[in-house]
């Protein structure tokens, strides 16, 4: 059955922005379907807010509309531009949610648009819990399968709840209908414990219900990856196993593929039961995802759900089989049989098969709890990692530890060093799921716990826990051994060990291991994953390291190129850099350079085979990079390799893989470290008279006393050489500084920063490009929150909204001095300040910086395109004239009538309850959206929407401000009022608005308790829905009793219930814009695509006026 | 040591049994199944090497073994289990092979050895470890001196010596004839369930002696050795094809099927095991998910239909990754055959409707109910179709 030639033109909407549980996977997903759409022949119009996704780049789509995708606005874009059919099964929940309420809106059916590759009842009886346990309950009985369902009882009340537990007993699960990534799930022990959870779950629940069910805690937890073509033909990818039992959410588990502790009979009846229950769902075609536990006691099976769209595991599927889901779904959804579409790995054998693996590959969650001080640590049902890395290895302990590594955080990676501590107080705390458990597991083992211990403690199955000895036991092997002999050494290798763990058991320096490591000629060999195990001969080098016997890595024609890619998704390093290493790629590819990615993240584009012309798939250590280059230096010339793109990762790893003899391209690791170092930096400035906040750098309580005494306070603090803004804190008094430092030094040995905090300044971001004598000013960005707040939290406009022309030429002067100053050849970002009419430099990052996509994005340029090729000799000059950038002006010279771009921060805290949400100099974003229009309200209001639901347009708003922000706010409340708000004060705040002539109710603060009229505190309020906005600047010191904790229960009220909350009187101004604009109703679409060609004719037309 | 005919060493560390075993050097893709590859007569003086890193994760039970001893002659793995993680499990895999005397070694080089397979074609080898260690000239020697598999007529050295019943499941509708040229315990199993009385018969078995029990069908196993050399069940067979008697081969009984209707055999380079072939029926375009064990196949014309002494034929099955014959048929006669196998373990269930098309055939015969064999009984309705065995099984102790 081929294509279908009676659709023209397809919609895929996208996933929107990075949030936990649905993050750049979907990008990966959105990406290969684009491609193949368009490889096709069909017209692709594209939805996605999120600018930092490779999807969104002009070229993947026709049409890309950068643009909230709530249902209305997606309707104006089919209103617009008439597809024929609409695929929505790759774009994460976000994605299927809105196509159904697009289908039960009647719109689809007004604008005559067919859902392809999903089916709306399938999906419902995927989704409705209750409808997919009878059919569960049907194939086992008509089927005679081993295939059962937790008991369980759909409940719409809280008394609902209370009944059905009386039924199942407690412990029971707590599982809300319709949410992603487990929001608002939980195990309730007690009353109280349900009480809460489910209250929660039922408000998350679009459809006001949660499921509650028996508990299958410890219990062993499987996964399914199923595509079916509509010649009902089904293949399973891969099984997937989790080694943390029944009660974890599979994306806080660390995994396994293949499922290693089955029989075939089981998995034959997991198979059976999958491909049952899909048929009988009526999945109609693509891929989905169908989760198991299996009673380790008894073999008893439940079918615990499943995903009827392309999901976070199908990724880790693909990259771990080599089978491309979601492109394959895309070529299923357009008419294609499994049988009719080749396998792109061997080339000769068709996509109708199941991948037979002769590795193993492990996924390791990766967890940022750091940022989240007060969050629960606790992994429960509800997903609470935010990023993951996935390793490969010829066993089960050398994926493990290489995947461990790859997660490049303290603390991850097994050790032998020191005292493991005391056995029972390991065990204990074995016994609740966390981050890295399977360290504590590991120090309980040399503590002493025995496997029935370990296992009574963790319910792990017993062969993963053996594992977990056997490699405890190589360790002594090695500790006790007289010489290290290559014999030694390659059992140690071949159970995973790095080079710096062999130094710290043998009491060496990880050079002297490497050393005599290469002298003993123990080198890793490079696999393929070939999709069949070796049966047949692998067209495609996606490649990862073994201590094996053969070597596969394919001969070079060409010049290679390695790219360093970032690793896994951490808030601060994410998908942005993913974004520049994918474009360095295809462009230096293009411009006849074999490319050679290097990376671990399962979940980007990236580490798809067909990025690159070579996939590595490897930890981003110094040992294993340092083995790739030597592996492509045996198979054909390298002319460089690329640290500039992936964030922080490559970028550490520069200086010593140049002192290796590896040669780096693009800026030099001498000058990186001119702009990292602060002296140096500071010498860099000084030279070209450039202005830093006064600023010095401590190492012990007193300097930074004695510091903050001289230059004033408040001062911002931060250890040096780190991202995202880590660890950095605005302080405002001696105590919060000693407090500070006393932690600071215990947790890093690098010194503190300590700079002069610019209050009231405004903060601007470049990104820039030079090649040595040319600067291109890629975008002049100006953050809505005032400067204090991270870049990565902080909405920015782009053009700035308040700088004129002349602060653009002194931005420009000043970069270009930079960049000349320490050298950059490639990308540079700089981070300025400004106040009180002066341009203080913050900071200077020689690299791709978060920004880069949103810049390429909202001024039509290839950015990240243009960096790679200048680190590889090419002059600005040159990519001007070959059209790659603007003949003439650049980012700082875009035209009065451009589009307005407003990025906005999207932020986890609905998934840290009771983590303050109030925003600070540490970044803890995890995505972010773009909003574009004509003018900057239009703009903010879609950023707001697409980031948190729309901006109400009436209502009541709550009001409390800061003593210093009372005069700024009086403006913007005024205008809420005049929109017909009702306004809500405290006291203090209500006063002031009052004497300007605005109505303000005067409200119970918290600390005030409730009234004894019984009037309610605002919590309550804003708890029992009675808020719809809600604005609220931060005072007072954090932790402490009185205003600042006011606020505090204010703000985490307001996420409990969804509303928006601002925190900054600049977000104020901006959202009364954007109101002011949803009210005029003039909110339309337009797609990149027109923009560029409005930017490019307004260009030229300025370029002819000069 | 692993030691190949063209001189390719693998060493490693001993695993089962000590001593030194030949055979052919064959390699299997399965991710799971082991036990049931172990016991596989199919495997009959053939060495196979796993290409799943880890083998012996859930140890050994009683249910699920495919006859009552391991066939495989020696069993290369790369990581073996330490500890058997499975409620059924009563024993450790390493125990199992010991105990049934099977030379094995871990060795780390699976893959490479798996892709010299694959460029070099199926050859020759020995494992050897302990007392039969030499030097490798005196292995390579006597591996070279061991037989080749082509050639080998080694049914009957799999097959039972005496006849035996297994009873219909249920209410009996049919009597099944089932000619053992290396049988799994599961194919009577799977005609059972559906109300077959199977009788086992020896692979010495005459046309006369099959029919002789007058069945409603008439079965041949899949088993192991050159199908070149399997005269007398060729002969058998024809017999049984003379009688007008509905027909089904498995594997072997494929091939088998292909020489009584004339068709040559012939070697492949190295064969497919495992449990994750394509196979496409050509008449409904549906491709099953099939578990293999076959290194040979039936030569026959891919498109249309040719002539046989027994009318028009055809090739029922592909295999999509290299266009190999997968099944035949005859369009006159109720006779058909896969070169795969249905009764699937290991491996997965999507081909076990092949047993209704039989028994469909048996009905239609029989001219209870005219039915002729018609492409929906014959396809199977893929996976999910499998009732009793597996169930119980998985339900065990």
């Amino acid at each position: 059955m081929p294509k279908r030639t009676d659709i023209q033109s397809v919609m895929v909407i996208g996933s929107g922005p990075i949030v936990i549980g649905q993050a750049c996977e979907f990008d990966y997903s959105g990406t290969q379907a684009c491609r193949v759409l368009r490889a096709e022949g069909f017209r692709v119009i594209l939805v996605n807010s999120n600018p930092a996704t490779i999807m969104t780049d002009p070229e993947f789509a026709d049409a890309t509309y950068v643009e909230p995708i709530t249902p209305d606005m997606v309707e104006k874009i089919i209103a617009k531009e008439r597809p024929d059919a609409l695929l929505p099964t790759l774009g994460g929940q976000t994605a299927l949610n809105t196509a159904i309420a697009l289908h039960e809106a009647g719109v689809l059916a007004k604008y005559d648009v067919e859902l392809i590759g999903a089916d709306v009842d399938a999906i419902q009886a995927g989704e409705n819990r209750e409808l997919f346990k009878g059919i569960v309950a049907k194939v086992a009985r008509e089927r005679g399968l081993n295939a059962d369902s937790a008991r369980s009882f759909v409940c719409h009340t809280l008394d609902e709840c209370l009944t059905a537990a009386g039924e199942l007993g407690y412990p029971l699960v707590v599982r809300p209908s319709f949410t992603m990534g487990g929001v608002g799930s939980g195990f309730a022990h007690d009353e109280e414990g349900l009480r809460r959870i489910a209250g929660a779950g039922l408000d998350a629940s679009p459809t006001t219900e949660v499921l509650l069910e028996e508990s299958i805690l410890g219990w062993k937890e499987y996964e399914l990856e199923v595509m079916r073509d509509k010649a009902d033909n089904v293949v399973i990818v891969c099984s997937i196993e989790n080694i943390d039992p029944m009660g974890v959410h599979t994306g806080d588990s660390v995994t396994v593929a293949p499922a290693l502790t089955l029989t075939d009979r089981e998995y034959q009846n997991m198979r059976d039961v999958a491909i049952a229950v899909i048929r009988e769902v009526g999945v109609d075609t693509g891929g989905c995802n169908i989760q198991f536990a299996v009673d380790p006691a008894t073999g008893r099976m439940v079918v615990i759900e499943m995903n009827p769209r392309v999901s976070r595991s199908s990724a880790l599927a693909s990259k771990a089989t080599g089978f491309p889901i979601a492109k394959i779904a895309a070529k299923l959804a357009i008419g294609y049989t499994l049988d009719e579409i080749p396998n792109d790995i061997t080339k000769e054998t068709p996509a109708s098969f199941e991948p037979s693996l002769d590795y193993i590959v492990v996924k390791v969650p990766r967890f940022a709890f750091d940022k989240f001080p007060g969050a629960d640590q606790t992994l429960t049902t509800h997903m609470k990692s935010v990023g993951e890395a996935m390793a490969i290895g010829r066993s089960f302990p050398e994926a493990l530890q290489k995947a461990l590594r790859s997660l490049e955080k303290k603390g991850a990676v097994f050790t032998w060093a020191g005292e493991p501590g005391d056995k029972d107080d390991l065990l204990r705390a074995c016994r609740t799921p966390h981050d890295s458990r399977l360290f504590t597991m590991q120090q309980a083992i040399r503590a002493g716990a025995t496997p029935a211990e370990l296992f009574e403690a963790t319910a792990v199955d017993p062969w993963f826990l053996d594992q977990l000895y056997a490699i405890d036991e190589v360790a002594a092997e090695l500790r006790q051994a007289p010489q290290l002999t290559a014999e030694v050494l390659t059992k140690v290798k071949r159970h995973g060990f790095s080079d710096l763990q062999i130094a710290e058991l043998r009491d060496m320096t990880e050079p002297r291991v490497r050393d005599l490591r290469h002298a003993l000629g123990v080198r890793p060999v490079y696999n393929t994953v070939d999709t069949c195990a070796a049966e047949f001969a692998a067209r495609t080098p996606y490649l990862y390291s073994t201590y094996d016997e053969e070597t596969e890595v394919p001969y070079g024609e060409r010049p290679k190129v390695l790219i360093l890619g970032s690793g896994p998704n951490r808030i601060g390093q994410g998908i942005e850099f993913d974004y520049a290493c994918v474009h360095a790629s295809f462009e230096l590819s293009a411009a006849g350079y074999e490319t050679v990615m290097v990376n671990c993240n399962p979940e980007t584009v990236s580490t798809d085979y067909d990025t690159s012309d070579r996939l590595y798939f490897e930890p981003l250590t110094l040992e294993d990079v340092l083995e790739v280059v030597h592996a492509e230096q045996q198979t054909g010339p390298v002319a460089g390799v690329i640290v500039q793109l992936g964030g922080q990762t490559p970028l550490g790893l520069a200086q010593a893989l140049k002192d290796a003899g590896v040669p780096i391209v693009g800026t030099s690791p001498e000058s990186i470290h001119l702009a990292e170092e602060r002296g140096a930096f500071g010498r860099v400035l000084a030279e070209a008279g450039l202005p830093a906040p006064k600023h010095g750098t401590a190492v012990t309580v007193d300097e930074a006393l004695a510091i903050a005494g001289e230059i004033g306070y408040p001062v911002l603090v931060r250890p040096s050489y780190v991202l995202g803004g880590a660890g950095m804190a605005i302080v405002y008094d001696d105590e919060t500084l000693t407090t500070y430092m006393s932690k600071a030094g215990a947790a890093s040995d690098h010194p503190v920063l300590v700079d002069k905090f610019l209050d009231e300044a405004v903060e601007i971001d470049v990104d820039a490009l030079f090649d040595g004598e040319e600067l291109y000013l890629g975008g002049v960005m100006e953050h809505i929150e005032e400067a204090g707040i991270h870049s990565g939290d902080s909405a920015c406009s782009l053009p700035p909204m308040t700088l004129g022309s002349h602060d653009i030429k002194r931005i420009r002067t000043a970069t270009e001095e930079i960049a000349r100053g320490v050298g950059v050849r490639g990308l540079l970002n700089v981070q300025y300040a400004m106040s009180a009419n002066i341009l203080y430099v913050l900071e200077a990052n020689p690299r791709a910086s978060r920004t880069v996509p949103f810049v390429s994005k909202a001024t039509a340029v290839p950015l990240a395109k243009a960096a790679a090729r200048v680190m590889m000799g090419a002059t600005v000059a040159e990519l001007r004239a070959e059209g790659m950038l603007p003949a003439e002006g650049d980012g700082g010279t875009m035209p009065l009538d451009a589009p307005i771009a407003v990025k906005e921060a999207v932020l986890p805290f609905n998934r840290f309850r009771g983590v303050d949400t109030v925003l600070g100099p540490e970044m803890r974003s995890t995505g972010e959206v773009m909003g574009i229009d004509q003018f900057f309200g239009t703009a903010y209001a879609k950023s707001q929407a697409a980031a948190y639901g729309s901006l109400p347009t009436g209502g009541r708003a709550f009001v409390s401000v800061a003593n210093r922000d009372k005069r700024a706010m009086i403006f913007p409340v005024k205008a809420l009022a005049d929109l017909g708000f009702e306004i809500l004060a405290t006291e203090g705040t209500a006063e002031v608005l009052r004497r300007n002539g605005v109505h303000a109710k005067i409200v119970r603060k918290q600390s005030d308790g409730t009234g004894p009229e019984g009037e309610p505190t605002i919590g309550r309020r804003i708890l029992d829905g009675e808020v719809d906005l809600i604005v609220n600047t931060p005072f007072g010191s954090p932790g402490q009793a009185g205003p600042r904790l006011d606020g505090y229960e204010i703000r985490t009220a307001a996420v409990l219930r969804g509303i928006p909350c601002i925190t900054t009187v600049q977000g104020l101004a901006a959202a009364v814009q954007g109101i002011q604009a949803i009210v005029r109703g003039d909110i339309g679409v337009r797609s990149l695509q027109e923009h560029a060609e409005r930017l490019r004719g307004r260009a030229s037309a300025v370029a002819g006026e000069e | 040591m692993l030691v190949l005919e063209d001189g390719r060493v693998f060493h490693g560390i001993p695993y089962g049994a000590e001593g030194e075993t030949f055979g052919e050097m064959v390699f299997n893709t399965g991710m799971t199944g082991y036990q049931e590859t172990l016991t596989d007569p199919s495997y009959h003086r053939q060495i196979v090497a796993m290409t799943a890193p880890h083998i012996g994760n859930t140890g050994v039970n009683d249910e699920d073994p495919e006859s009552s001893r391991v066939w495989v002659s020696g069993y290369v793995v790369r990581e073996p289990a330490r500890v058997s993680s499975n409620w059924r499990a009563n024993r450790s895999l390493d125990d199992y092979l010991r105990a049934q005397g099977v030379v094995g070694i871990a060795i780390a080089g699976t893959r490479a050895l798996t892709r010299h397979l694959r460029e070099r074609g199926a050859m020759r080898a020995g494992v050897f470890s302990g007392t039969a260690l030499a030097p490798v000239e005196e292995l390579l020697e006597r591996v070279r001196r061991s037989p080749a598999m082509e050639g080998a007529d080694l049914a009957e050295a799999v097959s039972t010596a005496e006849p035996y019943v297994v009873p219909a499941i249920g209410a009996k509708r049919f009597t099944v004839a089932a000619v053992d040229l290396g049988i799994k315990a599961m194919t009577p199993h799977r005609m059972a369930e559906r109300g077959c009385e199977v009788h086992v018969l020896p692979a010495s078995s005459t046309a006369e002696d099959i029919l002789a029990l007058a069945p409603d069908g008439v079965f041949f196993s899949n088993g192991p050795g050159d199908p070149a050399t399997a005269d007398g069940p060729v002969e058998a067979l024809r017999g049984v094809l003379d009688s007008g008697t509905p027909f089904f081969g498995i594997c072997f009984g494929n091939q088998i099927f292909g020489r009584a209707l004339g068709l040559g055999t012939y070697k492949l380079r190295y064969g497919h095991r495992g449990v994750n072939q394509p196979v496409q029926d050509r008449r409904t375009g549906k491709v099953e998910i099939s578990a293999h064990n076959h290194g040979f196949a039936v030569q026959a014309p891919l498109e249309g239909s040719f002539d046989t002494p027994y009318g028009p034929a055809e090739v029922s099955h592909v295999n999509l990754n290299d266009d190999c014959v997968e099944g035949l048929r005859l369009l006159d006669r109720p006779a058909f055959s896969v070169q795969y196998h249905p009764e699937a373990a290991a491996g997965p269930h999507d081909s076990a409707g092949l047993f209704d098309g039989f028994c469909a055939l048996m009905e239609s015969a029989r001219g209870r109910v005219s039915v002729t064999m018609s492409a929906e009984a014959a396809r199977g309705h893929g996976a999910g179709e499998e009732p009793g065995a597996d169930t119980e099984g998985s339900k065990g102790a």
